[in-house]
């Protein structure tokens, strides 16, 4: 048994505690811990990475008892993907934390960002239900902090909105929880898989419940239609390395559907067929479609970012709920693009609220922007990706998805949603483009903008290099994910080939040998038995 | 008694979610509560109800409650507690800042009003309400 599985959990944890207490007044300090926890945990997630590419699975026990007792971690391939995505996000996420000031606005960003990140990479590795829930609450409660970083009226208000929304999902959750633990007596997710296939159609109403329960958890946390009212409001207040961060927010609950209804509630079980692909596919359309239109007639930039990633969460769960392997490949790779080009457009939107007259992002005409070009170009290329025009990674994306539901009996639908969206998508950002960057010019009082734009640029001091390498970072990892767009969907075919053949997984968690304890009906007899490993 | 627990489950659920969808944060934080009473005790009875029965095995005894709802629940309620803490700090940052406690931010044109505008938007809820 390798510990290596945990250790991505384990060390931001531990670090968000040494930050907190020892490096409390010492901000250079906190800055290199964060990126240096960040830096090797993502050395430590891509050794993983390679060990499970070729088809292991990696377990962890959690004080060496067997599942379905004990706790158990799991890394296969789906979830060592989240986790090198996480990770790599983070990185381009803290660099403009730190280049821009944001980490230093507020206390305790570095500590809460640690524990961010130890509940998101928890959520991906963990093989039990329940233990998914705690991860949840840890990756949550970080965010209530992360969310409010800095404060401001604006903020506290959209804060009480999203913290209570999400106690609400959390709710929700344990209602689930609790009604798979009461007809099935197991909250391990390959032990669920396996009781699930025996349970009969007659006694399956209250599983049917659980599933479906659970399903709706999952889809407020990927604010799939009509459960996304929590996301614009939210994104578009953040600070914006927040915002970046929980562009893989929105995967933890696209990761959770994917993981359960593979695994878990697989699409040939007979007891839930027909139960969730005949609503999760008209709702991720209709997610989209809401998305898109939002981005079109939103007034601000921020908002109109916060909407594009509804729109491209209803893209991806278009993308699964076809529930075909190519569907699953195509939607994670839809995944790893769009958490990179929104994490890119809300830093942008930050550099561009920060260089603009009084943070104004509203369409109203404005001075040009201090080195306006470099800004805008890089506005260009990731409002391209996220648009999903040739050449970058959207286009890519969105192929592969049109291709997966080529096959679907519903193809028409998905082809005229996604189609259609895309160019009202194209249209909402051309249109920020051209107001915020081309129609730049001095208010008219102002006779000549030349002169204008020295008068207005006020802060005219050098402007810091760190955020604008922060985004390039990003847009340079979305070409990459363009252009090696082919060993890349091999990797996801064979990550969806393995979801869909979920037998070593199950066996792989409930026959790996551990602690058991055994009892003979004597007190004096009961002992504990260790499992040859 | 299962009739009982269910109807507790059920009128818990039902006036929370009664005061989840109020206008105001103060009782959509006390619906907050009442949902997490509500989980609680339907976790609790998820291990099936059982009376004077021990959760741990011991000697001579054939019938046990099921220990790990127990434990759920458990945890269930401390994270419900911190959550339950943290939304009414950040509710009453949220009151103190803005003035207002309705828990809607959207003004009638449907952008979010910004903090800088608090001043004047202040005067303007005291006469909406």
């Amino acid at each position: 048994m390798s510990h290596w599985v945990i250790a991505p959990v384990l060390l931001p944890g531990m670090m968000a505690a040494i930050i907190m207490l020892a490096a409390r007044y010492h901000p250079m300090l906190q800055r290199v811990f964060s990126l240096a926890t960040v830096g090797i945990c993502l050395a430590m997630a891509l050794g993983l990475l390679v060990e499970v590419a070729d088809g292991d699975i990696l377990l962890y026990q959690l004080g060496n008892w067997a599942a379905p007792f004990g706790i158990v971690l799991v890394a296969d391939r789906l979830s060592m993907l989240f986790v090198v995505l996480t990770l790599f996000l983070c990185i381009p996420v803290l660099l403009y934390a730190i280049g821009s000031g944001w980490d230093m606005r507020g206390r305790h960003f570095h500590a809460l960002f640690q524990i961010q990140i130890m509940g998101i990479l928890g959520a991906f590795l963990t093989g039990d239900a329940f233990n998914l829930f705690v991860f949840f609450e840890i990756l949550l409660l970080a965010s209530y902090g992360l969310m409010i970083h800095s404060g401001g009226a604006q903020r506290l208000r959209v804060g009480v909105q999203y913290v209570v929304f999400n106690l609400l999902g959390s709710t929700l959750f344990l209602f689930a929880l609790g009604s798979i633990y009461g007809e099935l007596g197991t909250l391990n997710i390959a032990d669920i898989a396996a009781r699930v296939s025996e349970v009969s159609a007659e006694n399956s109403a209250g599983i049917r419940v659980a599933a479906v329960l659970l399903l709706l958890v999952f889809a407020v946390k990927a604010a799939i239609l009509p459960l996304h009212f929590w996301l614009p409001a939210t994104y578009s207040t953040a600070p914006a390395p927040v915002a970046a961060l929980f562009a893989i927010m929105t995967k933890v609950g696209a990761y959770s559907i994917i993981r359960f209804y593979t695994i878990a509630f697989p699409p040939g079980l007979e007891i839930t067929e027909g139960l969730f692909d005949t609503w999760l596919l008209p709702g991720a359309l209709i997610t989209l479609a809401v998305g898109m239109i939002g981005v079109l007639g939103a007034k601000r930039l921020d908002r109109m970012v916060a909407f594009a990633v509804v729109g491209s969460m209803g893209m991806l769960m278009t993308s699964v709920s076809v529930f075909t392997p190519d569907g699953i490949a195509a939607a994670l790779y839809y995944a790893i693009h769009s958490t990179l080009a929104t994490a890119a457009l809300f830093l942008l939107v930050d550099v561009v609220r920060s260089r603009r007259a009084e943070g104004d992002l509203t369409w109203a005409p404005a001075p040009p922007i201090v080195g306006g070009a470099l800004v805008a170009g890089m506005f260009f290329a990731a409002a391209i990706a996220m648009a999903g025009l040739p050449p970058l990674s959207g286009f890519v994306g969105k192929l592969l998805i049109l291709d997966a539901a080529f096959a679907d009996p519903r193809m028409a639908w998905v082809w005229a949603v996604i189609l259609t969206s895309s160019l009202v998508a194209v249209v909402g950002f051309s249109r920020a483009g051209s107001m915020i960057f081309w129609k730049a010019h001095a208010p008219a009082s102002q006779p000549q903008p030349q002169e204008g734009e020295d008068e207005e640029v006020v802060d005219s001091a050098p402007q810091p290099v760190l955020p604008m390498v922060a985004i390039g970072t990003l847009l340079a990892a979305i070409v990459v994910v363009t252009v090696f767009a082919g060993p890349i969907n091999r990797y996801l075919a064979a990550t969806s080939a393995q979801l869909f053949a979920p037998g070593p997984y199950i066996s792989t968690v409930l026959d790996t040998p551990g602690k058991v304890i055994k009892y003979d009906g004597n007190d004096k007899g009961a002992d504990t038995e260790e499992g040859a490993q | 008694m299962e009739m009982l627990v269910a109807s507790a489950v059920g009128v818990l659920t039902a006036a929370g979610v009664y005061l989840v969808l109020r206008k105001r944060t103060f009782p959509v934080m006390i619906g907050t509560a009442f949902l997490s009473y509500a989980v609680n005790v339907f976790l609790f009875a998820s291990g099936r109800l059982a009376i004077n029965e021990p959760p741990v095995l011991q000697d001579g005894v054939t019938a046990y409650s099921d220990p790990l709802p127990q434990a759920l629940v458990l945890t269930a309620i401390v994270i419900s507690f911190g959550m339950t803490a943290v939304v009414v700090m950040v509710g009453v940052g949220a009151y103190l800042s803005s003035q207002d406690d309705h828990i809607d931010d959207q003004s009638e044109d449907g952008v979010p009003d910004e903090p800088e505008m608090i001043e004047g938007e202040s005067g303007q809820t005291g006469a909406k309400t």
